[in-house]
């Protein structure tokens, strides 16, 4: 594989199918929430971080991690206290955060918005071996919590008020969702880019749930695309050329279309099964017995 | 055993207030629940009595007053595997794909440490969705269920944990009539075992014979507490269905991203 002859190459390939795994982890738990768009938001707030790196000269990755962490921290206590305002509140966080980032980086010296391009749409070349290093700290975490708190962020995600009368610490479980989203967005940073991060998070989940009938195999499937559509997109980006991020996206994209076509016929025979299943509670109108007719 | 000995009450919330906005909502109630008891908690939209049983498990705080749960202060308890909670749901799906078992699973938590579930837990999940007459399905998804059923699984997880405290808020509430007998028959025997059950309802309907005692609140104060009242007049010919429209102010707006 002439692919995996250039350092360049295997580190991409590597942070690729890193961000193949986390980014559907964490997003599964927002989809669940229905905060699909979490995501997204917290990729801008990241840009920040990448500008604040390139003006004080240290790594864009964990500067980017340390500001989206923040960011997501504040989104989450928005969402316990903002109530009524708390969607213009997101708003100007998300907008302040991307024109912070785009401020920040023409301020740093020797600094333009052609660096930035790279963090915004993902780049392959310029994954460095400090990058990788980074990558695959914060991705052990993310899988680390993902996997490991499985249940309670099941619990939390699926239905907060029942979970607090578990006695789980809901609040906590929140900040640590919040707080993984945001790692997670700086490992495919590199890769994907800033802007097409939650489209990594939200498609895969999005097709894998065209098949699966649990959470435990939505989860399996979900990581399982995402995995595929990374390795696919950052060979393809190679050896064609195109830029990795819209490339892993609109393959995600077809999968997803591809699963939900497939998934038609599965899915009628499903509703047929449940409906022969149902048929204890009859699901249509059965005639009363009358009395005979008497004479 | 007496009933309603206050020393044995299981709940206990005095002078509560509560505010929701800078609404009052509750002005100042008492409640008791007593230890083996079946209490209703009843009024009509917007009289507090969902925001009462809120206001014991947490999830609204209280402006004055105190609450106790087996006698102890509500900030200071932390023995929740001995409640079962079934709120206000017209579904048990989240945005992702489940079954019957993960949803019900997630109510063994309060039992299982660290969120490991060993067999005695898995088998305690069993036990819950065969009480609720599901045991054939456990392995369906959620999506795949009618109304009726859906609170049978909000019913089974809150079992899940074989709390000896159920607290329900409207567990009838667009239930089917197959799916209203399996939940008062299921209710039934968590009674008959020495549960004490706390129960906002919208009236009293089929589980009526269940009831032991009856609280009814208006506009967030108390105006009757003691035998359930008797239905009159139009409301009391068999197979009246109370059906009316829901105010609108009863739900904030929801944008989706803040919830």
């Amino acid at each position: 594989m002439e692919i995996l002859e250039y350092a360049f190459m295997q580190r991409a390939l590597l942070a690729a199918v890193l961000v193949g795994i986390t980014a559907p982890a964490v997003g599964i738990y927002l989809v669940q929430r229905r905060q699909a768009l979490m995501g997204d938001g917290i990729g801008h707030v990241a840009m920040t971080g990448v500008g604040l790196g390139f003006l004080l000269s240290t790594s864009p990755v964990w500067m980017a991690t340390a500001v989206a962490i923040v960011g997501a921290v504040i989104m989450e206590l928005i969402r316990w206290y903002g109530k009524t305002r708390g969607d213009i509140a997101l708003a100007m966080l998300f907008y302040g955060g991307m024109a912070g980032g785009v401020m920040f980086i023409n301020l740093a010296p020797g600094g333009s918005n052609a660096n930035l391009q790279s963090y915004l749409f993902g780049s392959l070349s310029t994954v460095s071996e400090e990058d990788v290093t980074a990558i695959c700290l914060l991705a052990a975490f993310v899988v680390l919590v993902t996997v490991g708190l499985r249940r309670q962020l099941f619990a939390v995600s699926q239905d907060e008020e029942f979970a607090r009368v578990t006695g789980l610490p809901v609040r906590a479980l929140n900040l640590l969702t919040a707080v993984t989203a945001a790692v997670t967005v700086t490992v495919a940073m590199r890769v994907v880019g800033l802007l097409l991060v939650s489209a990594l998070m939200v498609v895969p989940v999005a097709a894998a749930q065209q098949l699966t009938r649990s959470f435990a195999a939505t989860f399996a499937v979900s990581v399982a695309i995402g995995v595929a559509v990374t390795i696919g997109g950052t060979a393809t980006s190679y050896y064609q050329d195109v830029p990795p991020g819209a490339t892993i996206v609109l393959l995600t994209i077809g999968v997803f279309i591809a699963l939900t076509v497939l998934a038609t016929p599965l899915a009628r025979r499903r509703a047929r099964a449940a409906a022969a299943a149902a048929a204890s509670d009859p699901a249509e109108c059965a005639v009363p017995a009358q009395p005979a007719a008497k004479g | 055993m007496t009933k309603t000995d206050p020393g044995e009450a299981v709940i206990s919330l005095r002078k509560v207030t509560a505010e929701l906005g800078s609404r009052p909502v509750l002005r100042g109630i008492d409640l008791q629940v007593g230890r083996g008891e079946v209490v209703a908690l009843l009024g009509a939209n917007g009289s507090g009595k969902s925001t009462a049983v809120r206001t014991v498990i947490g999830q609204v705080p209280v402006s004055g007053g105190e609450i106790e749960i087996f006698g102890a202060p509500r900030r200071r308890f932390r023995d929740w595997a001995r409640v079962g909670y079934v709120p206000q749901r017209t579904t048990a799906a989240g945005g992702v794909p489940a079954t019957i078992s993960e949803v019900v699973a997630s109510g063994r938590l309060s039992r299982a440490r660290f969120g490991i579930l060993g067999r005695a837990d898995r088998a305690a999940v069993a036990r819950a969705i065969d009480l609720v007459g599901l045991a054939d399905r456990a392995k369906d998804s959620v999506n795949a269920l009618s109304g009726g059923q859906h609170q049978r699984v909000l019913i089974a997880r809150a079992l899940a944990s074989e709390p000896e405290l159920l607290i329900m808020d409207e567990p009838m509430a667009g239930v089917d009539l197959a799916s209203q007998e399996v939940l008062a028959a299921t209710l039934r025997e968590q009674v008959a075992k020495g549960a004490s059950v706390l129960l906002v309802l919208h009236e009293l309907g089929p589980l009526e014979p269940l009831i032991d005692r009856a609280v009814v609140l208006r506009d967030g104060c108390v105006t009757h507490d003691g035998p359930p009242p008797r239905a009159v007049g139009q409301h009391a010919l068999p197979g009246h269905d109370h059906v009316h429209p829901h105010t609108a102010d009863a739900e904030p707006v929801r944008t989706g991203l803040l919830t």
